[in-house]
């Protein structure tokens, strides 16, 4: 039990001063990944029936290398910016909240980090 | 964590059948959503039958007849009965909106009413709205400045004074509000809608010079940034307001001033 006047309450800890940033961003890599995922997915078609060594010539072209790493980047950026705002929305326990959040972000380095490793070892190992 | 299914105190159950009016040829049927903090019983749908021949041809007709000519226990607000107050807003026929500007003849079949969605009742069809218009007070909604207040009217283009069009029609009803989802999730930090169109309003106010400031006091993850476009706010104002297009136009004022 609390006592504290309404604007107290609407008042709050105040403003946390940030939130463009996020808001700016998910924007910024929406609108990157429209070219990104239209490449990728022509390339797929293109490529469907290669064989492994295909995929791996296809892979170590440079400009295909470069795509790839932006579009793995962008993916998860985007995707742990999105998928914060649902936890925030909807997980009202704090502490879980923020067990939450820190494990779709670092989810989303772990597997953003592996992925362009793979593309990397690929086109430099070949 | 979030909450799946009502509290057994909340649920809803058929509540009594008001008799049909004598004599009458055209009735209506309507169901009004009851409470009362009084007694331990859950919230019911009472029916009554108002008789159209012998009614105005709004909502708020009907209600005040029936507490007139009824059932004296019914308890909503109402002032000025014209859409301009404010005062009877409800969730009328499954959309939020002024009982005083919605025609029952909009209903087809029964008329549901219920009080406004996700918010605390007080009693029948009066939510609390202290948190509400807290937000209001928190957003310092009144003419701020640093110039010294001058001998005359404070001077306004006709170009300035069209931006606050669309704005300053807004009667605080919180139809739109409480009509948001994320609202409905987050309403202890969001400031939702309606709060934010009225902040647009000042901050759209060319004779304000706290603009900097207000944004300041906006820019957060909860209190602007929980509005996901969803448009619900849009969509069911009865003032034909579009609460939506304020806070994309704010978002982009944040943008705006780091760019």
């Amino acid at each position: 039990m609390s006592i504290r006047t309404p604007l107290g309450r609407a008042r709050g800890l105040g403003s946390a001063k940030t939130g463009t940033d996020h808001w700016w961003a998910q924007r910024v890599t929406a609108l990157a990944l429209i070219p990104l995922v239209i490449w990728f997915v022509v390339s797929m078609i293109v490529n469907t029936g290669s064989d492994h060594e295909a995929a791996l010539s296809f892979i170590s072209s440079p400009i295909n290398a470069v795509l790839l790493t932006l579009l793995i980047v962008a993916t998860f950026y985007h995707g742990q910016l999105g998928l914060q705002v649902v936890i925030e929305d909807y997980i009202h326990t704090k502490w879980l909240e923020v067990a939450l959040i820190l494990s779709v972000k670092g989810g989303a380095i772990f597997l953003g980090v592996a992925s362009v490793y793979a593309v990397i070892a690929i086109a430099l190992g070949g | 964590m979030a909450e799946f299914t009502l509290p057994k105190k909340s649920k809803v159950i058929e509540g009594k059948e008001w008799p049909k009016p004598e004599g009458a040829t055209n009735t209506k049927a309507i169901k009004v959503y009851r409470w009362s903090p009084d007694d331990d019983q859950n919230p019911r749908l009472d029916t009554y039958h108002v008789d159209l021949d012998d009614c105005g041809p709004m909502v708020l007709d009907a209600l005040i007849k029936i507490k007139n000519e009824v059932d004296s226990t019914l308890a909503f607000r109402r002032s000025c009965r014209e859409g301009v107050c404010g005062s009877c807003a409800m969730n009328i026929d499954g959309g939020n909106t002024l009982a005083c500007t919605k025609y029952i003849a909009d209903a087809k079949g029964d008329l549901k009413i219920y009080p406004l969605p996700h918010q605390a009742v007080i009693k029948d069809l009066v939510p609390d709205q202290t948190h509400f218009f807290a937000q209001y007070r928190e957003i310092e909604p009144w003419l701020k400045t640093d110039t010294p207040a001058p001998e005359r009217e404070r001077l306004q283009s006709p170009e300035d004074r069209a931006k606050v069009d669309g704005l300053w029609e807004c009667v605080l009803c919180a139809c739109c509000s409480t009509s948001c989802p994320s609202y409905w999730w987050n309403e202890d930090r969001y400031l939702g809608p309606a709060i934010l169109l009225q902040a647009y309003r000042w901050l759209a106010d060319s004779r304000d010079e706290a603009t900097g400031e207000r944004l300041d006091n906006l820019e957060d993850p909860f209190r602007l940034y929980r509005c996901h476009t969803i448009m619900n706010c849009t969509k069911t104002c009865p003032k034909h307001l579009n609460p939506a297009k304020a806070i994309a136009s704010i978002k982009k004022m944040m943008v705006e001033r780091r760019l």
